[in-house]
C-alpha cells in the first residue's frame, strides 16, 4: 500500500475496492478504541501464557525475557487476561 | 445478410446471450422470465453454446453464483423477474460495488401481494439503488440489441459494472415480434473478451469484498458513485457505434412527435409504444402532443430531460409503479426534481397507472395527456392520480 488507509482518496482505490496486498488488516490499529490498559508484575508471573491462549486478539506473546504482554497497537483492552491470569500478576488500569 | 425472423422475445434475447458468447448462466426460473433461461439451458446441454449453467436453489443463489463467476472474469448473464429480484436484492449491491459486470435480464412483474405474474415496474423501481445500470427497452428489438449492448457496456474496462436489461412482462417476453438477428463473426467484434483487472488467480491472490471501515467506506461509495455517472459516456459511445454497425440507433431517451409539442408524456417500456398511437391521433386532431420515451434509468440521464422537455408547458409522467405513501411513481418523482431548480419548466403531473398487467390503451393514454393538461391548468389536491381504478 503507498498510503496508509485513512490517507487514501476514492481515486485511490483499486476497482471495486479489492485489496491487492496480503495481509494489511494488520495495519489497523485497534489499540486505540481501548479504556483500559493491562500491566504487569512481572515477579507474581510464572510464564504459563495461559494470557496468551485467552486473548481474543491473539496479540500476547512473550517478551525476550519469557514473559507475556500483549502488543498495544491491537489490544482492545478487554481485560480477558487480567481475569484468566492464575497468580493476578495482571492488572487493568484506565488509559490516561 | 442478418436474417430477420419471427421469435418470441425470451427467446430472442437467449440467441443474443449465445452470440455474445457468454461463459456462465446462473438462473432460477420465474414467470415470465423462464422462457429465457430455459432455452439458455437447452443451448449448453446440446452443445450450442460453450457455458456453464448452473441450476440453482433459489435466485439468492443465482446472483451469488454470478459474483463468483464474474470474479475470475467469466462472462456472466442471469435472468430474473419480481419477487425473484427481490430475494436476490441484497446481493445486487455486492454486484455493483465489487465492480463485477454481470448481465441480467429483468422480465417486470408486479410485486406480491396480491400475487400477480404480470407486468409493471415496480420490481425495477425496488432496484433502482443497487448501482447497477438499468435500460429499458420498448420493444422485442430494442431489448434484443441492448442485451448485446450490456456485456459491451459493462465490460468496458471504464465502466465494469452490472447491467439490467429491463423488458415488460407477457408484453414483451412472450410475444414473437419480427427481430433481426446479426452474424456472429460481426457480434464478436462488437463485444470484445473481457478483461477484468484483477479476476481471483492463484497466481495473483487479491482479497475481494472485504471489510470496509469508517474511514475508508464513503470513499468507496464515492467511486461507485463517479464511476456510475461516467459509465453514462461508454454507454452514449456504445449506442453510437452499435448504430453504426447494426444500423439501429439508440439513446438515453428518445422523443417522438415531441417538435413544437406544448404537451409531452413520459413512458417507460413496451407502454410507450402504444403511447405512440395515442399522440398519433392527438396529432391528428391538432393537438401539440409529443412523447418522451425514457430507455436509460441508471445513469438517470439529466441533461438530456431537462433538454426535451424546453418550451413544453405541460409534462405528463406515467409510472408504472407506486411508491405507497409517497409523492407518486419514482419516474415522475425523479423528473419533476431534475426540473425543479430550472427558470423555465413544464408543470409535472404524476400518473400511476398499468400496475400488475392492467394493459392501458391508445385511448387511455389520450384520456392520460387530457386529465394531467386539465390538472396542469386547475390543479389537483392529490400528488398523483392513479389511473383506471374503479372507485
Amino acid at each position: 500500500m503507498t498510503k496508509a488507509g485513512d490517507e487514501m482518496t476514492w481515486k485511490d482505490l483499486e476497482v471495486g475496492s479489492i485489496i491487492t496486498e496480503p495481509g494489511n488488516a494488520s495495519q489497523y490499529q485497534t489499540g486505540d478504541w481501548r479504556t483500559q490498559k493491562p500491566t504487569y508484575e512481572h515477579s507474581r508471573c510464572i510464564k504459563c501464557g495461559l494470557c496468551a491462549i485467552f486473548c481474543p486478539e491473539g496479540c500476547i506473546g512473550p517478551t525476550p525475557e519469557g514473559f507475556f504482554e500483549a502488543n498495544l497497537f491491537y489490544c482492545k483492552g478487554c481485560g480477558i487476561c487480567a481475569r484468566e491470569c492464575w497468580t493476578k500478576a495482571i492488572t487493568m488500569v484506565e488509559e490516561s | 445478410m442478418s436474417p430477420r425472423i419471427g421469435i418470441e422475445v425470451s427467446r430472442a434475447i437467449s440467441i443474443a446471450v449465445r452470440l455474445a458468447d457468454a461463459d456462465v448462466i446462473a438462473a432460477y426460473p420465474i414467470t415470465p422470465q423462464t422462457h429465457i433461461v430455459e432455452d439458455l439451458s437447452e443451448m449448453v446441454a446440446n452443445g450450442e453454446l460453450e457455458a456453464a449453467f448452473i441450476p440453482v436453489e433459489s435466485e439468492h443463489s443465482a446472483m451469488s453464483a454470478c459474483l463468483g463467476s464474474a470474479a475470475v472474469g467469466a462472462r456472466t448473464f442471469t435472468a430474473t423477474a419480481s419477487q425473484g429480484l427481490e430475494l436476490m436484492h441484497e446481493v445486487l449491491y455486492v454486484a455493483s460495488g465489487m465492480r463485477f459486470p454481470i448481465v441480467m435480464a429483468v422480465a417486470n412483474r408486479a410485486l406480491s401481494t396480491p400475487i400477480s405474474i404480470w407486468g409493471d415496474h415496480s420490481d425495477a423501481m425496488s432496484v433502482r439503488d443497487t448501482g447497477w445500470i438499468q435500460i429499458f427497452a420498448a420493444n422485442g428489438q430494442e431489448t434484443f440489441d441492448n442485451v448485446l449492448c450490456a456485456f459491451r457496456i459493462g465490460e468496458d474496462p471504464k465502466v465494469l459494472l452490472p447491467v439490467m436489461v429491463h423488458l415488460d412482462g407477457f408484453h414483451l417476453t412472450h410475444v414473437i415480434e419480427p427481430i433481426t438477428i446479426p452474424e456472429a463473426d460481426v457480434v464478436k467484434r462488437f463485444i470484445p473478451p473481457l478483461e477484468y483487472p484483477l479476476p481471483l488467480d492463484p497466481a495473483r491472490p487479491v482479497s475481494m469484498g472485504a471489510f470496509g471501515l469508517p474511514y475508508i467506506y464513503p470513499e468507496a461509495k464515492k467511486a461507485q458513485q463517479v464511476n456510475l455517472e461516467a459509465s453514462k459516456e461508454v454507454i452514449l459511445r456504445c449506442w453510437q457505434e452499435f448504430g453504426d454497425l447494426f444500423g439501429r440507433h439508440y439513446s438515453p431517451l428518445e422523443c417522438y412527435r415531441c417538435e413544437e409539442a406544448k404537451v409531452l408524456l413520459l413512458a417507460m417500456g413496451s407502454f410507450t409504444e402504444t403511447a405512440m398511437s395515442a399522440v398519433d391521433a392527438m396529432r391528428e386532431d391538432g393537438n401539440p402532443v409529443g412523447l418522451i420515451k425514457l430507455r436509460l434509468w441508471r445513469p438517470f440521464p439529466f441533461a438530456e430531460i431537462r433538454s426535451a422537455v424546453k418550451g413544453a408547458e405541460v409534462l405528463v409522467v406515467l409510472d408504472r409503479a407506486l411508491s405507497f405513501g409517497g409523492p407518486g411513481g419514482p419516474v415522475c418523482s425523479e423528473i419533476r426534481s431534475a426540473l425543479y431548480n430550472l427558470e423555465e419548466k413544464p408543470k409535472v403531473v404524476g400518473f400511476v397507472g398499468g400496475l400488475g398487467g392492467r394493459d392501458i390503451s391508445p385511448e387511455g393514454f389520450r384520456e392520460i395527456i387530457e386529465r394531467g393538461m386539465e390538472i396542469a391548468q386547475k390543479g389537483s389536491d392529490q400528488e398523483f392520480e392513479m389511473f383506471g381504478v374503479r372507485e
